[in-house]
């Protein structure tokens, strides 16, 4: 049995569990433990029931799970609701002065949260004198979270003070009732980790991969992507620019884009849907474009800040007429990081729309990862140079691979650059001509040959010749790949192929493996099995089983490993 | 040095007697005059006959989708500061579909020249209502006459704090070239409204009904902004042409810190320059 701690922090909205699992999981991460942080939260900046796991594993946790080690409750609610997974040998934190425990619960600790913070001056601090509990029960040293409370208040006068006295005094309330009753599980030696979320991952990956401009319109789960790429942009030379709604996003977007800069726009389902003509435009101009859908449960507003992987299909046939694209996802912090840079690698060489799948459970989601390569991190514009390119330059040359020589507004002396979203000529000119609209529709989707050559064939995780194979794509990967691990331990010869790149779906490795799998699933967020659709439709080749889920929530290990028990 | 022959270009599918020709040759006029070079002018366009010139002038393009010209306009400025900026569309693409965006994008002031050609009624779908057409106008969709007031281009821009408002008319090319030149010249969004007839879908604006009663007002302090409303405000037997206001404030380029210095779109990178941005999370 693995050691680990399992902690949820509840109450209602706006009551800060975000700034007790902040402070104290990058101070773990900073110790060296590994972990992931999930947040299940309301559509509401108030009142409500809102959550956060933080679960701290040996080596590389890579899903929450539903049992409870330590139950930080900052409302009754919080503990009507999670006692019964609490463990038995768990703990309560709650504050006597906020609401009492039932008399038979005998896991309470009692630490008077506002009252504390208030003498330490000012409640706000209540969060800080939580974390101070938590150190105790989980028997560790404070050092780490003071050395962090003094670069989050560097500039802020008395505050550190301040903090570190709320924080003591969690502590010494906690020590009187429980200390170091929980195992903290062996540390990671292996160098220093980053404490990251899925949007700030992918905000950096657009800074590392050259990206100038961010236009787009705030919309949950992919707002921390805009937040993030806003507060560089004091640093770096990118610029942000807040639309007026989501039609002006991605056409401010691909202006920028045409006039030279690597531009992406960001959004979920409903943005989305209004940047569909957009979308058609880049197509038809050859524009590179990053879009980045964060998807969360449709249909028109559903559930804003819940998950879901139901906008796959859209994903892929979005926007009117036929036009060549790719479909990345994130599956990982680890991974998206690269992925994203592919994402604006492929846009550029392919001059073509590039959609990058995310959704609430990767977006919203902290782990403890290695450090990014940035060595890894590639940039190539592919433009026309000066001498390489036919004069007079036009921007839609015919060639074999489909792909014209891309020349910048201004680049050239006496060459001018024009694109049209009407059908075309080689220069630009707005046709009709039966013949030419053939030639230049066979142009465009000639470079889908090119692009199906560069998509990755998916991830092959553990038995290499499996009798049950699980199929995923995208922010299921750390949960399937823990179900893997749990069902090889039980004897099982089990795999998971995983896609990060799906369209152009890579169809070798399914064309290998399904086939030959006694049993085989597919595993997704969404009511239809979208995913699985797309699979048939391309090699002809059915999953067994679909594991579906839509409520709203990430899959946990749990279920997947039960559904394959009762399948195989 | 460029003749103002030197930016037409294309074969041209307007109809005869159509006022796109007069701005189309007014244009190159102006252009030609303030000695731009076609590689560093951007037209943007949305769709509609009027945003067919992009095609019909010798700059670069980007003829985009319906009511979208001033979105990729804007991105270009980021892109590209250097860029000549003028976004050309009709009433229907800059007052109707592309409303929220005319909105936005005066609240913003880009420094980009808006020229409308404003013939009060859509042509390339053969002749509905436009958001400019008069009340009574009658069509095939608007078949007992048009209901609503219509839109005031000119008083919506001065509510919004606009820099730099103007109309003109096909008919006064001269004043027409003038008022383009200063627009382009303008440091901000510069709305110019440009009356033109449309002689085959509109048989009641036609030039001669707008000669009959376009007028030059005296203008006599171009930053009174209650004056400018005043004259934005005057439409039926006189049409006041001029250029209502004037008056620059502090552009939207300007409170960008990350376009100081060269063109962002001719800066080199290396990823790796950026690889401290991860210490902020260990």
């Amino acid at each position: 049995m693995k050691m680990e701690v399992n902690i949820v922090v509840g109450g209602a909205a706006g009551q800060g569990m975000d700034t007790v699992m902040n402070l104290l999981g990058k101070a773990l991460v900073r110790e060296g433990y590994g972990l992931i942080y999930s947040k299940d939260y309301m559509s509401r900046v108030r009142g409500g029931h809102n959550f956060s796991r933080l679960r701290i594993a040996e080596g590389k946790p890579w899903s929450p799970v539903e049992s409870i080690d330590v139950l930080v409750a900052l409302n009754e609610e919080t503990y009507e609701i999670h006692h019964e997974n609490l463990d038995s040998s768990g703990k309560v934190i709650f504050d006597p002065g906020e609401f009492s425990l039932p008399e038979e619960e005998s896991r309470g600790i009692p630490v008077e949260l506002e009252d504390l913070a208030k003498e330490a001056g000012g409640k706000v601090m209540a969060n800080t004198v939580a974390v101070g509990a938590l150190l105790v029960l989980l028997g560790l040293e404070s050092g780490t979270v003071e050395e962090l409370l003094k670069e989050t208040f560097a500039d802020k006068e008395g505050m550190v003070e301040k903090n570190i006295k709320a924080l003591k005094a969690g502590m010494d309330t906690a020590s009187r009732h429980c200390s170091a009753c929980f195992s903290m599980p062996q540390k990671d030696e292996d160098g220093k980790k980053l404490f990251i979320d899925g949007n700030q991952v992918l905000g950096m990956a657009a800074l590392a991969s050259g990206c100038r401009f961010l236009s787009a319109y705030p919309m949950t789960p992919s707002t921390g992507v805009m937040n993030y790429l806003a507060a560089k942009s004091r640093d770096y030379p990118v610029v942000v620019e807040q639309a007026e709604d989501e039609i002006a996003a991605i056409n401010m977007a691909l202006g920028a884009s045409y006039a030279g800069v690597r531009a992406m726009t960001s959004t979920s389902g409903g943005g989305f849907s209004l940047m569909v003509e957009g979308l058609s435009l880049a197509g038809m101009i050859e524009q590179p474009l990053v879009i980045i859908l964060a998807m969360r449960p449709g249909p028109a507003t559903g559930l804003p800040t819940r998950t879901e992987q139901g906008d796959l299909e859209y994903a892929i046939h979005s926007g009117h007429g036929e036009f060549p694209r790719a479909v990345l996802a994130a599956s990982s912090h680890e991974d998206a990081f690269y992925r994203l840079n592919k994402a604006f690698e492929l846009a550029d060489r392919y001059q073509t729309p590039v959609i990058f799948l995310s959704d609430q459970n990767y977006a919203d989601t902290h782990r403890s990862v290695e450090p990014f390569d940035f060595s890894r991190v590639s940039y190539n514009r592919h433009l026309a140079e000066e001498g390489q390119y036919e004069k007079p330059y036009k921007r839609y040359r015919v060639t074999e691979s489909g792909i014209s020589p891309r020349a910048l507004p201004g680049q050239f002396e006496d060459e001018v650059v024009l694109v049209d979203s009407d059908e075309h000529d080689e220069k630009g000119n707005i046709i009709e001509g039966a013949e030419q609209r053939t030639t230049m529709v066979d142009k465009r989707m000639r470079k889908l040959a090119g692009l199906a050559g560069e998509m990755d064939e998916p991830d092959l995780y553990g038995e290499p010749n499996p009798a049950t194979l699980l199929i995923g794509f995208g922010s299921t990967y750390g949960v399937l790949r823990e179900a893997v691990d749990a069902l090889s331990e039980s004897g099982m010869k089990i795999a998971m192929l995983h896609f990060s790149d799906i369209w152009p779906l890579p169809v070798k490795r399914l064309n290998e493996m399904l086939a030959d799998a006694e049993k085989s699933f597919c595993v997704e967020n969404n009511s239809t099995g979208q995913f699985a659709s797309i699979i048939r439709r391309e090699t002809g080749l059915s999953t067994d089983h679909l594991i579906l889920k839509y409520n709203g929530r990430p899959f946990t290990a749990r279920e997947i490993i039960a559904e394959v028990e009762n399948n195989v | 040095m460029y003749k103002a022959e030197d930016y037409l270009a294309g074969e041209i599918a307007w109809c005869p007697g159509c006022g796109n020709f007069s701005i189309r040759e007014t244009l190159s006029e102006a252009l030609a005059e303030l000695e731009l070079a076609p590689h560093d002018i951007l037209i943007c366009s949305g769709i509609g006959q009027a945003a067919k010139i992009a095609h019909y002038i010798n700059a670069n393009g980007f003829n985009g989708l319906h009511g979208r010209a001033l979105p990729p306009a804007l991105g270009a400025r980021v892109a590209n500061k250097n860029l000549k900026v003028i976004v050309e569309s009709g009433d229907g693409d800059s007052y109707g579909e592309g409303g929220n965006h005319l909105i936005h994008n005066i609240r913003r002031n880009p420094d980009i020249a808006h020229f409308v050609h404003n013939n009060q009624i859509y042509g390339l779908t053969k002749g509905q209502a436009s958001p400019t057409s008069d009340q009574g106008m009658e069509t095939g969709v608007q078949v007992e006459g048009v209901s609503v007031p219509p839109l005031n281009p000119l008083s919506l821009a001065l509510a919004l704090n606009a820099g730099f408002v103007a109309r003109c008319f096909t008919g006064e090319k001269e004043h027409l070239r003038e008022t383009m030149k200063a627009a382009i010249n303008f440091e901000g969004y510069a709305l110019v409204d440009i009356l033109q007839p449309c002689p085959s879908f509109n048989k009641v604006n036609t030039h001669g009904w707008y000669k009959n009663r376009v007028y030059f007002p005296e203008i006599e302090d171009p930053q009174d902004w209650s004056a400018a409303m005043e004259l934005s405000r005057q439409w039926g037997d006189k049409i006041p042409l001029g250029i209502f206001y004037n008056k620059p404030r502090s552009t939207f380029e300007a409170s960008l810190g990350a376009l100081e210095g060269e063109p962002l779109a001719f800066r080199s990178f290396d990823p790796q320059s950026v690889a401290g941005a991860q210490d902020e999370f260990f």
